[in-house]
């Protein structure tokens, strides 16, 4: 007889039912299973009807994130035996809204990238006949880290700040203006400031630091955030105490 | 589903979810042990707080003369003051400690061109601490 | 709300200096005057020469910096504890003249304590 372990699943079908509600099933315990695996079991032998993302089952995509026993988490990357015997909770990704079952609404968090401007801003395009942007390995390794986040919006779970203030901009979304900021090539900080040091900005954050425990690449958005903030108050400083060196 | 209304060929329909929204509840810090931590991290703030208004009574009696002072130290012996201290004591610690290891996360210094690692500035930080200590309850003491 | 969200960065240094000080210098007061000294492990210093120690003036700024900013430091985070762990950001502006107005009126106060002390 093959070990067994209960996954107990929230579902929500609207047409059928307007509250969420859980649904457990039953499936073979395997080592080297991981969630993803268990509930493409279900989807596939018990209940087609099943509805979540995933696409790469490699951790690269941040598609698959959901909440296991309360912990975001890529399930993709989280052994099932990890939670044996079992049984293991699987809820949609926390603070934001379900439109299916563990398949949550992403648009609120796609605003808030755009809200970041997390792409090369220059004042200038150089003309093509000059040639590439060139950047040496140090100036590329000081924002390296925070250029391996997948948007997998793990750390928005994590963060009692996100769920609290929904206009908060978020930590993937700050650490990524940083990836930028950082960039050696990028000139658009000052653009970027404007955004995210007022409300909903960087100083929304308390420093709970989950966003950084959970993130499945250490992009580490919390240090992200803190750098951030010391940046602005410095900004601020300045602009206090030597407006003539105000911004051009 | 049964009711779903019929669509002839040709039209389009674009799917319109019925998005949940799950509240949040106001216990929604006792939910992970690392919330729990935050939320007694934050409100060691009102320790830091209650004991600087204590200074400030200490600073006051010490300027009104020896008999207010004495009455104010007669004070610090009752158990209660004590036991008060000791809880003071402990929170405090929790709040140099936590702010020490969230320390090198706002700050990045280097030496040269190298990131010096975080362990190595928490570890500074507390001996820093330690001497600076030191050199209070020397200055305090031995006056 | 523009001039709020242009003083975040204010409020924030002061509450980084207030928790980088207390941090540093609180527990030791704590643990002397309140715990050591009361229970006899170390000797009580006389009241003329504990006098003249916070008579100086580096004494007296080292109080007001050390009990000015610690209060600041409380205001900032408990503003954002009210906001967070009891949901009140709708009272924000309420909140706000609380604690960064009753972390001004200590500073006020210490200020009066040293300069006449």
């Amino acid at each position: 007889m093959e070990q067994t372990i209960t996954l107990q699943v929230q579902r929500y079908i609207p047409e059928q039912y307007p509250e969420p509600y859980f649904q457990s099933y039953e499936v073979p315990l395997r080592k080297k299973w991981v969630i993803l695996d268990a509930l493409n079991y279900i989807k596939d032998e018990i209940d087609g009807t099943l509805t979540y993302r995933w696409s790469c089952r490699m951790g690269v995509c941040g598609s698959c994130g959901m909440m296991v026993n309360d912990r975001p988490a890529l399930t993709c990357a989280t052994f099932l035996e990890e939670y044996a015997p079992g049984p293991v909770r699987i809820t949609p990704l926390d603070y934001f809204g379900i439109i299916r079952d563990l398949v949550v609404n992403t648009d609120d968090f796609m605003g808030k990238l755009k809200r970041a401007q997390p792409w090369l801003i220059t004042d200038e395009a150089k003309p093509l006949s000059e040639g590439a942007y060139k950047q040496t390995p140090q100036e590329k390794a000081e924002y390296e880290q925070y250029s391996m986040c997948i948007n997998c919006m793990l750390c928005y779970s994590a963060c009692p700040v996100v769920g609290l203030e929904p206009d908060f901009v978020g930590p993937a979304a700050i650490a990524l203006a940083q990836r930028y900021n950082y960039d050696s090539r990028d000139e658009g900080e000052d653009q970027r400031n404007e955004e995210l040091t007022g409300e909903g900005g960087i100083y929304s954050c308390t420093l709970v630091g989950e966003c950084s425990e959970v993130c499945p690449k250490a992009v580490d958005p919390a240090g992200a955030i803190q750098r951030y903030k010391a940046t602005g108050a410095v900004e601020w400083w300045q602009s206090v105490l030597m407006p003539w060196k105000g911004k051009s | 589903m049964s009711n779903a209304p019929k669509i002839s060929a040709g039209e389009r329909v674009r799917y319109k979810p019925q998005i949940y929204m799950p509240q949040m509840s106001i216990f929604w810090w006792v939910k992970d042990r690392a919330y729990v931590f935050f939320i007694i991290r934050e409100l060691t703030s009102l320790v830091v707080a209650a004991y600087v208004i204590l200074m400030m009574i200490q600073i006051n009696a010490l300027s009104q003369g020896p008999e207010a002072w004495q009455a104010l130290t007669d004070w610090f012996a009752t158990p209660f003051s004590i036991g008060l201290h000791i809880v003071f004591l402990i929170l405090l610690i929790f709040h140099t400690l936590t702010w020490f290891w969230v320390a090198p996360t706002a700050m990045v210094v280097r030496i040269g061109s190298k990131k010096v690692p975080g362990s190595i500035l928490i570890a500074g930080n507390i001996a820093m601490w330690l001497i600076i200590s030191l050199a209070i309850g020397w200055l305090i003491v031995s006056i | 709300m523009a001039a709020k969200k242009h003083n975040d960065p204010f409020w924030w240094t002061l509450f980084g200096a207030g928790g980088t000080l207390s941090a540093f210098l609180l527990p030791v007061h704590v643990a002397l005057i309140g715990i050591a000294i009361p229970l006899g492990w170390l000797e009580a210093p006389g009241y003329e020469s504990l006098r003249s120690l916070v008579e100086h003036p580096i004494t007296r700024i080292y109080l007001f910096v050390l009990i000015s900013l610690s209060l600041f430091h409380w205001a900032h985070r408990f503003r954002y504890t009210l906001y967070d762990g009891l949901m009140l950001k709708h009272l924000e502006s309420y909140i706000m003249v609380f604690c960064y107005g009753g972390a001004l009126a200590g500073t006020i106060i210490t200020a009066i304590l040293v300069i006449t002390f």
